[in-house]
């Protein structure tokens, strides 16, 4: 899959660069490369972005 | 004139992403829509500004089968529609409408009191599964391996909420090492997989750590697919099969599939078809 990727952020648990698609949108979910740790996006400011990591499933998620 | 298709999300995860990926590549308008930030009314809205054919991805199973209901009432096509999203999400319905398709299904009681489900185990014999009717991803699913460890598995459900109390009880197949999940969209299977269970577990779901690999689809196996989806109203679903000396038994359909797993193992575009079955929704 090809994606431009622009923005750029380090994971909170490891400090790998995370890659970001340039349209990436609130909740959406990025894992660590290297890591493997899911993180959800909380707030996109320019080219900023804060991560969090999913700490819950919720009993009806996924199929 | 460019094609305009919603999707519905309360996540973007790597799948949906993928779709958006896939909407680019193919020149679609694809509005993406967060659930958690819209607000609807129950009677038919002419304000919502929605996309005549919408793709639901919404990873909660209430919210998505609710949402889909509210969309159909204002005229909007859902891809899987509300019946589908009712009878997929719920496997007690699905076991029903399977069987009633001729599809075969794994032996299944169901009772409704500790005492009834250990004489409902009679009939299926131990090792036996309880399953939540409405669950995913592995939860809560036990295997029941004697008379002592089910009262003990039964008396735990007490506690639950009242739906853990539908016991949904299914015959193990023995010696499963791995099952199959086949995408059927509208009347074609275009990928398939083996899912192996992760090393000490016994579940096979991709989200528990099981592994995937390349499954060949027959004309039997596609044959038994479709037939399976078009029970539970036709759509794009995935189809979960076990191998049993007696042939393949259907156990789930999934109605709003995870597909990043089976599109890296067999490099087939399923986003790419999804999007082109509901580009031809929207032009008949």
């Amino acid at each position: 899959m090809e994606v431009t990727t622009i923005k750029k952020v380090s994971c909170p648990e490891c400090g790998a660069e995370i890659e970001a698609p340039d349209d990436v949108m609130l909740k959406e979910i990025l894992s660590c490369p290297d890591c493997g740790l899911e993180l959800e996006v909380v707030k996109i400011e320019g080219d900023k972005l804060e991560l969090q990591k999913i700490l819950i499933e919720k009993e009806d998620w996924g199929e | 004139m460019t094609v305009q298709i919603g999707m519905l999300c309360d996540r973007i995860r790597p799948d949906e992403r993928m779709v958006i990926e896939a909407a680019k590549r193919k020149g679609v308008d694809l509005k993406v829509h967060n659930v958690d930030e819209l607000v609807f009314t129950t009677a038919k809205d002419q304000e919502m500004k929605f996309e005549s054919v919408i793709l639901q991805r919404v990873m909660s199973y209430f919210k998505s089968l609710h949402v889909t209901g509210l969309l159909e009432n204002s005229g909007i096509r859902v891809v899987n529609s509300f019946n589908a999203a009712l009878v997929c999400g719920n496997k007690l319905l699905t076991s029903t409408a399977l069987s009633k398709a001729g599809v075969p299904t794994p032996k299944t009681v169901v009772a409704f009191t500790d005492e009834s489900a250990i004489k409902a185990l009679d009939k299926v014999g131990y090792p036996a599964i309880l399953k939540p009717v409405v669950g995913s991803w592995g939860r809560l699913i036990a295997p029941l391996k004697d008379i002592d460890s089910t009262k003990a598995i039964l008396e735990t459900r007490e506690y639950m909420f009242p739906l853990y109390q539908v016991f949904y009880i299914q015959e193990m197949i023995q010696n499963l090492i791995r099952d199959i999940r086949c995408f059927v969209i509208g009347d074609r299977a275009v990928a398939a997989i083996y899912r192996y269970s992760a090393p000490g577990e016994w579940r096979t779901n991709v989200a528990r750590g099981g592994r995937a690999e390349v499954c060949p689809i027959t004309p039997e196996l596609e044959e038994l697919c479709v037939k399976a989806v078009k029970a539970v109203g036709g759509g794009a679903f995935g189809v979960d099969m076990m191998e049993t000396s007696n042939g393949l038994v259907v156990h789930e359909v999934n109605y709003t599939t995870e597909f990043k797993a089976t599109t890296e193992s067999t490099g087939v575009d399923i986003p790419g078809l999804m999007l082109d079955y509901l580009i031809d929704m929207v032009k008949h």
